[in-house]
């Protein structure tokens, strides 16, 4: 070998070193990146819930809490089901296009029965939980109110059946979780399994 | 032993200290040796007033760290324990959180000078861009502090900040979930965020501020006037209109700082809530996941950003906003193309809407505090437009503006 130094040869080992150390940096980085993600124990506590309705009355909500989060269970009154379609014309989403419920509930009621609506009360823009407005034209909310939910965070509207109005901050419905009948007065939250 | 003896062994010592370590170098370097322009007012004091804010937030935080406990069952109890139980803790603590406001008040009457005698523009950029830095990380400090009281507020303020994140498409859930490390704020986020306030950020702040003094001692303090001391120098090489920052300004400064600590114990021990702007009423009941307190705004120093981010009627428009307000900042030195640095030789091109800059956004600072109204909306819609419009009308203004001339050397007036 001459004396001279071999630079591409001292090319090839520094680009080699680099990038064996970037892969094995890469990899060293996962154990701590993972270590972020819902642990054992938070995917445990996040088991689906029972929530006995067999008391509520139309008209009635009553609040559940799965995963942490607000679950309202609303027993819908023969007035509140007709309000649902006279506000279709003011909704941003009325045919529940968007994923924000499983596809059975996709339909007028967002619900397995009509009457029973259950859903989760985090408002979709920033996840605040929506105040209960169901009185029909208050003096905040205008004439136009037909009774739904309203966040005080920043202003949005949600129907009876949690669909969003439209001009407020809140981009989609409220999100129907998974849920299903285990007899007619008990609701389990959280799992769907043989609802069509 | 006589006097003379003692400072020939100080003498020695240090000399032992220099051969081992540049002790005696990096304070003429930083302090002894270091000029800076002999006409500056009161706008200078509040860089190192920061750095004594970040003393005392280091302090008191590490003190408070003793008797806190990060967890969801603990947290609210353990900060009842430090205000009533643990001997001077209420005053630890609240200097802890008198601290976090006085940190950004601080942070902005600084950041201010720099727009009003173009501190940022060449060659300053970087230091600008360090700045913006520790005003970032700043932020995301406090508001992980924010939670770890684990009230009404620090939870749901909380639950809408992660959720900006949510924000962004495809990624959005699964970076909230991540964030959180739950399907929810729970015990598990508040025990990282815990980690984040303490050790992670507080590490990051020090080395950017640490870069930032380095930046400013590399390329020099700018002055009231816009002028490059550097450029006028006597026969020994030393700027002639600079004079050594200690002892000249530390005793400057120690004056500025003696009105600041009494401004400070007067909130510390007078107005501690400050009517609930530094500490929210809603905090002081535990937090409750099940339940949104009926008004939730931040603390004010997030104010403006959180109102540019409502006065957007969707989602990611909003986000996006509210980030673009900061980028704008870190985009100054490159928008401001004026050939005139301070506004003392500027004309009302800079003047006005630096003006209507600055009133839009106290006034999104105090729209962001209000509940989320049509006319406050609407209001906050105006500001967002003002606060953007000098960001973006900047590159053109500042060449059309008819500057005055800049003296050769600063001016002066003992």
């Amino acid at each position: 070998m001459s004396e001279g130094v071999d630079k591409s040869r001292r090319h090839f080992l520094t680009v080699a070193t680099t990038v064996t150390g970037a892969v094995g940096a890469g990899f060293a980085a996962v154990p701590f990146l993972s270590s972020w993600k819902p642990s054992a124990r938070a995917q445990a506590l996040g088991a689906p819930v029972e929530v006995d309705i067999s008391k509520l009355q139309p008209g009635e909500m009553i609040r559940a809490s799965w995963r942490g989060q607000a679950v309202w269970v609303l027993y819908r009154s023969e007035s509140m089901m007709q309000s649902l379609p006279e506000v279709e014309v003011s909704l941003r989403d009325p045919e529940s296009a968007q994923p924000q419920q499983p596809g059975w509930a996709t339909n007028q009621y967002r619900s397995l029965k009509p009457e029973i609506f259950v859903v989760i009360g985090n408002c979709t823009h920033l996840g605040c939980s929506p105040g209960e407005r169901f009185e029909v034209a208050p003096a905040d909310l205008g004439p136009e109110w037909k009774g739904g939910f309203y966040c005080p965070c920043h202003g949005s509207k949600f129907d009876l059946a949690g669909r969003v109005y439209k001009g407020v901050p809140a981009p989609l419905n409220l999100k129907v979780p998974p849920y299903r009948f285990l007899n007619d007065s008990l609701i389990l939250i959280g799992d769907d399994a043989g609802v069509a | 032993m006589n006097s003379s003896e003692n400072q020939g062994a100080g003498a020695r010592l240090l000399a032992w200290v220099d051969a081992r370590f540049p002790l005696t170098k990096m304070i003429n370097e930083h302090a002894a040796e270091y000029y800076a322009p002999k006409n500056f007012n009161f706008w200078y004091l509040f860089g190192v007033l920061s750095l004594v804010v970040l003393v005392i937030q280091l302090v008191t935080g590490i003190f408070l760290t003793m008797n806190y406990k990060p967890s969801a069952a603990d947290a609210f109890a353990s900060v009842e324990y430090i205000m009533r139980d643990v001997q001077w803790g209420w005053l630890i603590r609240y200097m802890h959180s008198t601290g976090a406001s006085a940190f950004f008040v601080v942070v902005y009457l600084h950041m201010f000078r720099a727009l009003l005698y173009g501190s940022y523009k060449p060659p300053r950029e970087l230091l600008w861009i360090f700045g913006m830095l520790i005003y970032l990380v700043l932020m995301g400090e406090a508001f992980m502090g924010y939670l770890l009281p684990w009230g009404q507020m620090s939870y749901w303020g909380a639950q809408v900040i992660v959720s900006l994140f949510g924000a962004i498409p495809v990624i959005g859930d699964s970076l909230v979930e991540f964030i959180r490390g739950d399907f929810y704020i729970s015990d598990i986020t508040l025990n990282r965020f815990f980690a984040l306030h303490v050790i992670a950020l507080p590490l990051v702040l020090i080395f950017l501020v640490v870069a930032h003094i380095l930046a400013l001692h590399e390329v020099g303090s700018n002055n009231p006037d816009g002028v490059e001391i550097k450029n006028v120098k006597g026969p020994d090489g030393k700027p002639l209109d600079g004079i050594a920052f200690h002892p000249y300004y530390t005793v400057k400064d120690t004056v500025g700082l003696a009105i600041f600590l009494m401004a400070f114990a007067g909130v510390v021990f007078f107005a501690p809530e400050m009517g609930g702007y530094f500490l929210e009423h809603a905090n002081f009941e535990p937090a409750n996941a099940m339940k949104t307190p009926e008004h939730i705004a931040p603390v004010w120093y997030f104010t403006p950003f959180y109102a540019i981010l409502r006065a957007v009627p969707d989602k990611l428009g909003g986000v996006l906003m509210m980030g673009g307000a900061i980028i704008m900042l870190f985009l100054l030195p490159w928008l401001d193309r004026s050939p005139v640095r301070s506004i003392r030789y500027r004309g009302w091109m800079y003047k006005l809407p630096l003006a209507l800059f600055t009133v839009s956004f106290v006034a999104l600072g105090y729209l962001g505090m209000q509940p989320a109204t049509e006319l406050y909306t609407n209001l906050a819609r105006v500001a967002t437009f003002f606060y953007f419009a000098f960001f973006l009308l900047l590159p053109w203004l500042s060449v059309a503006d008819k500057t005055k001339p800049v003296p050769e050397r600063v001016t002066y007036h003992a």
